[in-house]
């Protein structure tokens, strides 16, 4: 079918134009003819007939030239690309090759290619011919698929064709890779026959499996078993053994992020002894972010960069991997171990997604086959077009930052040069703004920040508040430019000039790029998903559920909040609650989103905040403060409190009735104009849809409550009450 | 005494102590017990227990997963006198899977509360990699001592 689509790929502009160039001609003589017709009719017919049949040979003759010229084109692109594929076969062929396999499955093609494509054909067979092991293997006719085939995908490894309409399932096969012995022999069949009137249908080369999956395999294949034969091994990768790749996972998490890990801990809870495959592009186990812009730059541990150790302000040290290496299994034995377990693959890339036959292709070629998958992709970093114009030089001195290798490259430049520019005054910007202005005193380090907005957090804080939040920010030794728009970056006498539209200059050894998650949506066109125009990403559902059987949480998961509406939030408690709920609904729980997720925010030790909702500084507000004391401190808060960090104390605990506290002795009032600490409530329609709590922690389960209720409140002072900001 | 302004469409209000000593007058809806949606403590309103409680930490989804949820269970729904006293052998199990990964289940060094106390550093332990309350994994495996102890 593909090749059809790729016949009519080149066919179709083809088609266009001599169809525009005949609708065209038809037009022309139409209206020629229609203007005759009337001179005719004035003329009282004289020659309409015969007028008439005149155009319309002309016509004729053009149309037909036009079909004669495009089917002579056709024919002969169709024919050159054979041509052209014969001569890449041959030369195939006379490279090296191991077994005699090889060239019999090349020649095999070759025999059997008759017109077609080429596009895709020359990595099939080459990867058919990249054997560097010669096994026991059935040899044979590994492609005659080929003749219909939408090889579409390079594979490093032995491609084996399979139908995939009829049976979704492969047999594993077993190759003598370097690793396994060939112990399953049986499961290595050499039936070519069956093959050949099957694979008229659709089909895909696959991975070599390894030994283990035959009995996993064995399960799920059907009595018409599609067996194969693998030609070649491929060659041993240099990153990992393409062997540990299983290949079925009942539950497959794309993106080994945050959202994956919580699913992944969800789905382990609900189902008893399930495997858990997650495919992460990273080369690190699932690790949260959030202390790559904080605590970890407060850390007072020197090795802290390398074990990402931090100590939190109670003293409690954690890693900021979820879990140590131990509670994972390896992918290779997530098929076999008794209790089934979570097994991280990583370093590899999923880069299509065939939603019919359930299963996911890796950049590597290998293949898995799922019965539920979750799509946690996260996003990449956005970047200024000015700074991507810029060139090489500048490029290698800006810092998208958002994985362990970006803080650990920003933590040692933050070292070595003498000044730094945050671009962008939003969380990331703001966090790091402050973590290398605490550092600028000590180092001798220039930090400046700029973004377009009048203040920091300007889209997210009321006016008066943001002015607030910025001159915190100044006093932690950061130089904030506002309503700064970077016309362009070059890169002169060795250091970055940056030019704003206002004219203004600024000169800077290194640029840390903070403007906006660009969410990864690749997988959208191969599996046909919705993306969302309007907020980015994958569109769900409210229970998070793109179609059957794929859910898309955390960053990427465009979805349908019940009380708040369609939206996509980029902080971490969503996606442990979206990854959570993912996990429950892959499990069967069919849930909606419903617990609303927060998240928080430190400028520094006096400036800290929590929030939940919506909360765009767009918005109206209404905002109820109290002076703040010394004891109103995130410092404060999780010393009180006896937990680590408030993500944890909030996410983690369990879900409580709405207390008031109460302590011994309220701070003294004073009359200033102090946004100290206080409670801002954001209205959409009369109806309050997002709280910050500012400087007042520990009361985020009756923020929850006031915007589950979805209630229009006549005195918003009444609700503050409730928060009883006042006190501890 | 508190003030307000009004800063275009944002509104600020400063209020002192008195103001809001009177209880607030705001209606909040009655939560619904029965609520299918909310989330649930470590007791789901059917009794079961929820393991998906993120009390939990990941003890019930680690490689001693099974054996977790085995041994409470077991005791959860013993009706024993002395509540948990049949789960003896569950808890050993769990107890030896859980020797086996002693970077995520970290054991005391202590020989009389082996039994109880790696069962306690159980969900403690799990703090160092995800965070816990201390009040309710404390309860139930402090409670998981008597049998381990008799």
């Amino acid at each position: 079918m593909f090749k059809c689509k790729t016949v009519w790929n080149k066919l179709a502009p083809l088609a266009r134009a001599s169809s525009t160039l005949c609708l065209q001609n038809a037009r022309k003589s139409a209206l020629r003819h229609g203007r005759r017709l009337e001179m005719v009719q004035k003329a009282q017919m004289s020659s309409g007939p015969a007028g008439g049949g005149g155009e319309n040979t002309l016509y004729y003759v053009l149309i037909g030239a036009t079909c004669l010229g495009a089917g002579v084109y056709a024919y002969r692109t169709v024919s050159e690309d054979k041509d052209r594929y014969n001569e890449r076969m041959t030369e195939i062929v006379s490279r090296p090759k191991q077994g005699p396999q090889a060239a019999e499955a090349v020649a095999e093609v070759v025999a059997e290619s008759k017109e077609e494509p080429v596009a895709e054909e020359p990595t099939l067979t080459e990867a058919d011919v990249e054997s560097t092991e010669s096994e026991p293997i059935a040899e044979a006719p590994v492609t005659k698929p080929i003749v219909e085939e939408p090889v579409t995908e390079p594979t490093v490894q032995a491609s084996i064709p399979e139908p995939t309409v009829e049976s979704p399932i492969r047999e594993p096969v077993v190759e003598a890779s370097v690793i396994e012995p060939v112990a399953e022999a049986p499961a290595v069949t050499q039936n070519e026959e069956p093959l050949a009137p099957v694979v008229e249908s659709e089909t895909e080369p696959t991975a070599v499996i390894i030994a283990e999956h035959v009995p996993e395999a064995s399960s799920v294949s059907e009595s018409a078993a599609v067996p194969k034969a693998a030609p070649a091994a491929e060659p041993v990768e240099p990153t990992a053994a393409p062997s540990d790749v299983p290949e079925h996972a009942p539950y497959l998490l794309i993106g080994g992020g945050t959202a994956s890990f919580a699913a992944a801990r969800s789905i382990r809870a609900r189902d008893p002894g399930a495997r858990v495959l997650i495919v992460t592009e990273e080369s690190d186990l699932p690790y949260m972010r959030p202390p790559l812009s904080k605590e970890l730059w407060f850390s007072d541990d020197p090795k802290a960069i390398e074990t990402l150790h931090f100590k939190q302000w109670n003293g409690k040290e954690r890693s900021i991997y979820f879990q140590p290496p131990s509670f994972y299994v390896s992918p290779a034995d997530l098929a076999k171990v008794e209790n089934g377990g979570v097994a991280v693959l990583t370093g590899r890339k999923v880069v299509h997604m065939d939603v019919r036959g359930n299963k996911v292709k890796l950049s590597d070629g290998a293949e898995i086959s799922y019965e539920k998958c979750l799509i946690a992709t996260g996003g990449v970093p956005r970047n200024l077009q000015v700074i991507e114009r810029a060139g090489e030089e500048v490029m290698k001195r800006t810092t998208l930052f958002r994985k362990i290798e970006d803080f650990r490259s920003l933590e040692k430049i933050s070292g070595e040069v003498k000044s730094i520019i945050i671009i962008g005054g939003g969380f990331l910007g703001s966090e790091l703004a402050c973590a290398l202005g605490r550092r600028s005193t000590d180092v001798g380090l220039e930090v400046i920040q700029m973004f377009p907005e009048k203040g920091n957090m300007g889209k997210v804080l009321p006016e008066y508040l943001s002015n607030w939040t910025t001159e915190k920010v100044r006093k932690e030794g950061v130089s904030v430019i506002t309503d700064a728009v970077v016309k362009n970056v070059t890169y002169k006498n060795d250091k970055l000039e940056i030019k704003l539209k206002d004219g203004r200059l600024f000169k800077t050894d290194h640029i840390v790029a903070a403007v906006g998650l660009e969410p990864s949506v690749d997988l959208a066109k191969s599996a046909g998903l919705e993306v969302d125009s309007d907020f980015g990403g994958y569109r769900v559902n409210a229970e998070l559920q793109a179609c059957s059987n794929i859910w898309v949480a955390g960053d990427a998961a465009c979805f349908y909040d019940i009380k708040l509406g369609r939206r996509r939030v980029e902080h971490h408690d969503h996606a442990v609650v979206s990854g959570r709920l993912a996990g429950e609904n892959m499990t069967g729980a069919s849930k909606p989103y419903w617990h609303q997720s927060m998240f928080w925010s430190d400028l520094g030790p006096d400036v800290g905040y929590e929030a939940i909702g919506i909360v765009d500084s767009s918005l109206p507000t209404v905002g109820v403060f109290a002076k703040a004391t010394a004891k109103d401190t995130p410092k404060a808060a999780t010393e009180q409190s006896g937990t680590g960090i408030r993500s944890e104390s909030e996410t983690e605990a369990v879900a409580g009735a709405l207390k008031a506290k109460t302590t011994a002795t309220p701070p003294p009032i004073q009359q200033k104009e102090d946004y100290g600490k206080g409670v801002i409530f954001y209205l959409r329609d009369q109806v309050v849809v997002g709280i910050v709590l500012w400087n007042v922690f520990n009361r985020m389960p009756i923020a929850r409550k006031i915007i589950k209720d979805g209630e229009q409140h006549a005195d918003l002072n009444e609700v503050a009450k409730l928060f009883n900001i006042h006190e501890d | 005494m508190s003030y307000c302004k009004q800063e275009g469409k944002d509104r600020i209000i400063f209020v002192t102590k008195e103001d809001h000593e009177a209880p607030s007058n705001a209606e909040l809806i009655e939560d619904d017990p029965n609520d299918p949606y909310e989330d649930h403590g470590l007791i789901l309103p059917n009794g079961d227990i929820n393991w998906n409680c993120p009390c939990l930490g990941g003890m019930a989804s680690g490689p001693c997963g099974q054996q977790f949820k085995d041994a409470f269970s077991c005791f959860h729904y013993s009706k024993e006198e002395v509540k948990g006293s049949d789960c003896v052998e569950n808890f050993r199990s769990m107890q030896e899977c859980m020797q086996k990964y002693p970077e995520l289940y970290p054991q005391e060094d202590d020989n009389d509360s082996a039994p109880s106390g790696g069962a306690d550093n159980a969900p403690t332990a799990s703090t160092s990699t995800d965070s816990l309350p201390t009040s309710s994994p404390d309860s139930t495996p402090a409670a998981t001592e008597n049998p381990a102890a008799s």
